[in-house]
């Protein structure tokens, strides 16, 4: 089964998949955003595939990647730590998506062949809009409502895409690696 | 009397066209003693029906994924404590596990087994709090008690091994923190005996009970296919007869050398995911039993001539002035805090990556090399830095799958942790649940959905 996941999703969609690979035993396929529905809807009903599950939803903001004095935390030291590999390699991770921002990040399981696949759809700051999956799984109701209160990535058709953790009050998006750490908004309930 | 009674129960079956009707709002919690959790529902009813019920969370938002960003890699480790506070060490472990397999790190067979074990003895307090908590919000207040007491035991076993009995932080990237207790098996086999008692009372109790049964059997039903497409996993799925758990299904540890079954139900109401937890529990308890009879035992390093124990401070002394040969082979007397991690029994708890653990405080006391090697790893700017890199690792958490998705950019802290918490689907699918249903039922269908606030809301 190893492998051919990627290879039956690159089969069936020769254009969709902008890069894929296998980091430390993950599936990974990087896929342009217009064929995630169709992707999504062959993976969940291809026997083959049949990834019943979507497990989990989430996005990464990459605007930072590698350029991060870190722990940020605990950065008054002054102490300037460029980022390195200090564990070897030997199958190295390609790096996140070129160009892009963001990515939303989605991970399905198949109930019947136990297997699991990663998909990486990378999203331009300019246009921050995927399409829904909650026609497929019911789940991803919540998850997008979360994706877009902690990120501000929009799903197109999603049937009520607010805010589930932050208030709706809240300003900005707080997992965005702009959004500081230290930020306090005093609003906490509805104005009258 | 029954004359009288009678024209009255007609009026109710059929009201007159006139009456009138009202759909009412309620407005449940966010705090509300029925409840263990803040959360809010808004439930439209008619009469005593639940038509239409919205869930609204993150009463308890903490804002764990961006703080996990703000710290080191082992720093993230107390927060994690935080998101099942019922069995911190599944979520230690869940965390530690994606690291290490970020880091390309396999930790020693026993530290696997140490980690089972201690992770099964959490289920099961876990499980014993959602039963009695649910049990008691029905009215069976002496079966929370009684659970709590069997929780107490194990919670008793917890403090041995990590010296905490709620907020554990016991897994370390590479490792653990402390190896078991030398006379650990007796105490845990007394302790299960205890909750195995506890466990045949509560079934006298409850399981054939007339009015738990009523409650609890064919309310809050959810199919297979609903159960599935909400992505819910965990006793809440398997109460609708699908067999999934990760344990069996993607083992990780040494969950495949163990032998336990995975109950199931079958009609995915509350009173099979009230059985599919009962058995989990005594499960949990025969793959704690086996994992203490075939676990390896820990290499002993120190030489037993030399191998006596110094106070540390002394050992300090030693080495500064030189006097390695005194302090070669010796055991460091160390604070409670840190026993079960001494130099005999480092190399079982921790593994073999330098980059990624601790020395053991022998060496950091005795030799500047262990020396170095304490600094570079708790030194602002080193510590652990996996390359960089993205990677999932789910483990079997009390609700479901627990899931961590861990993004490394090289640097000393994560670039991202996303944890899928498994209440959040159950939580989603709550108003599926609810909707149809009387609001009596609310409270044994929230009391299976056995929601945490903490991984919930995150």
């Amino acid at each position: 089964m190893n492998t051919s996941l990627i290879e039956l999703v690159k089969e069936r969609f020769p254009t969709a998949a902008s890069s894929s690979h296998t980091y430390r035993g993950d599936e990974t396929v990087v896929l342009r955003r217009e064929l995630l529905l169709e992707v999504a809807r062959f993976l969940k009903e291809d026997p083959a595939l049949q990834m019943n599950f979507l497990m989990d939803l989430t996005a990464v903001d990459y605007s930072t990647f590698g350029k991060s004095p870190s722990p940020a935390f605990f950065a008054s030291s002054g102490v300037a730590v460029s980022p390195s590999s200090q564990i070897p390699d030997k199958d190295p991770w390609p790096g996140p998506p070129a160009e892009a921002r963001f990515a939303v990040v989605y991970h399905f399981y198949s109930l019947k062949h136990k297997h699991r696949l990663r998909l990486v759809v990378p999203l331009n700051e300019t246009d921050l809009e995927v399409d829904t999956l909650t026609s497929l799984w019911a789940g991803a109701n919540w998850l997008e409502r979360e994706v877009w209160d902690m990120f501000g990535i929009r799903f197109r058709g999603h049937p009520d895409l607010t805010r589930i953790l932050m208030y709706e009050e809240f300003e900005g998006h707080p997992l965005r690696k702009d959004y500081p750490v230290n930020k306090r908004q005093p609003l906490i309930g509805p104005v009258n | 009397m029954t004359t009288d009674l009678e024209p009255k129960t007609d009026k109710t079956q059929s009201a007159p066209a006139e009456l009138e009707t009202r759909e009412m709002m309620l407005n449940i919690g966010p705090a509300h003693p029925a409840m263990h959790g803040i959360i809010r529902i808004v439930a439209k009813l008619d009469g005593e029906k639940i038509q239409s019920a919205e869930v609204e969370i993150g009463y308890l938002h903490r804002a764990f994924e961006k703080m996990a960003e703000t710290v080191d890699y082992n720093g993230v480790i107390p927060y994690t404590d935080r998101l099942n506070y019922c069995s911190p060490v599944i979520n230690n472990m869940g965390y530690c596990m994606a690291v290490e397999k970020l880091l390309g790190i396999e930790v020693p067979e026993r530290c696997h087994y140490v980690r089972v074990i201690l992770s099964e003895i959490s289920r099961i307090s876990d499980h014993l709090t959602c039963v009695g908590a649910s049990a008691m919000e029905l009215g069976a207040f002496s079966v929370f008690l009684y659970m709590i007491k069997a929780r107490e035991y194990l919670w008793e076993l917890v403090e041995k091994v990590t010296g905490a009995r709620l907020t554990v932080t016991y897994c370390r990237v590479g490792g653990v923190k402390a190896d078991l207790p030398d006379d650990f098996a007796e105490p845990c086999a007394k302790a299960f005996e205890e909750t195995r008692k506890v466990i045949d009372e509560v079934h006298g109790l409850l399981t054939r009970n007339r009015i738990f049964v009523d409650r609890m059997s064919g309310t809050g039903v959810i199919s297979q296919e609903d159960a599935i497409s909400y992505g819910i996993t965990g006793p809440f799925l398997r109460s609708t007869g699908v067999e999934y758990d990760v344990r069996k299904d993607c083992p990780y540890a040494v969950y495949d050398r163990l032998p336990f079954d995975v109950p199931v139900g079958s009609r995915g109401d509350n009173m099979d995911r009230y059985l599919v937890r009962m058995e989990e529990m005594e499960q949990s308890m025969r793959i704690v039993e086996a994992a203490l009879r075939d676990m390896p035992g820990g290499p002993v390093l120190v030489n037993p001539e030399t191998g006596r124990a110094i106070p540390a401070a002394e050992m300090v002394d030693l080495a500064k002035v030189g006097n390695i040969a005194a302090i070669s082979g010796a055991c460091a007397k160390i604070g409670p805090t840190l026993e079960g991690s001494e130099k005999a029994v480092h190399a079982s708890i921790a593994a073999d990556e330098k980059r990624a653990f601790l020395p053991p405080k022998e060496d950091t006391y005795g030799n500047i090399e262990g020396l170095m090697h304490h600094f570079k790893l708790v030194m602002l700017g080193h510590g652990v830095r996996p390359p960089q890199g993205e990677v999932y690792f789910p483990v079997e958490g009390a609700n479901g799958e627990l899931g961590f998705y861990v993004v490394s950019d090289g640097s000393g802290s994560a670039y991202r942790v996303r944890v899928r918490p498994p209440c959040f689907a159950i939580m989603s699918a709550l108003p599926k649940l609810l909707v149809g249903g009387m609001m009596a039922d609310m409270v044994p269908t929230f009391g299976s959905v056995n929601m945490i606030g903490g991984e919930l809301d995150r």
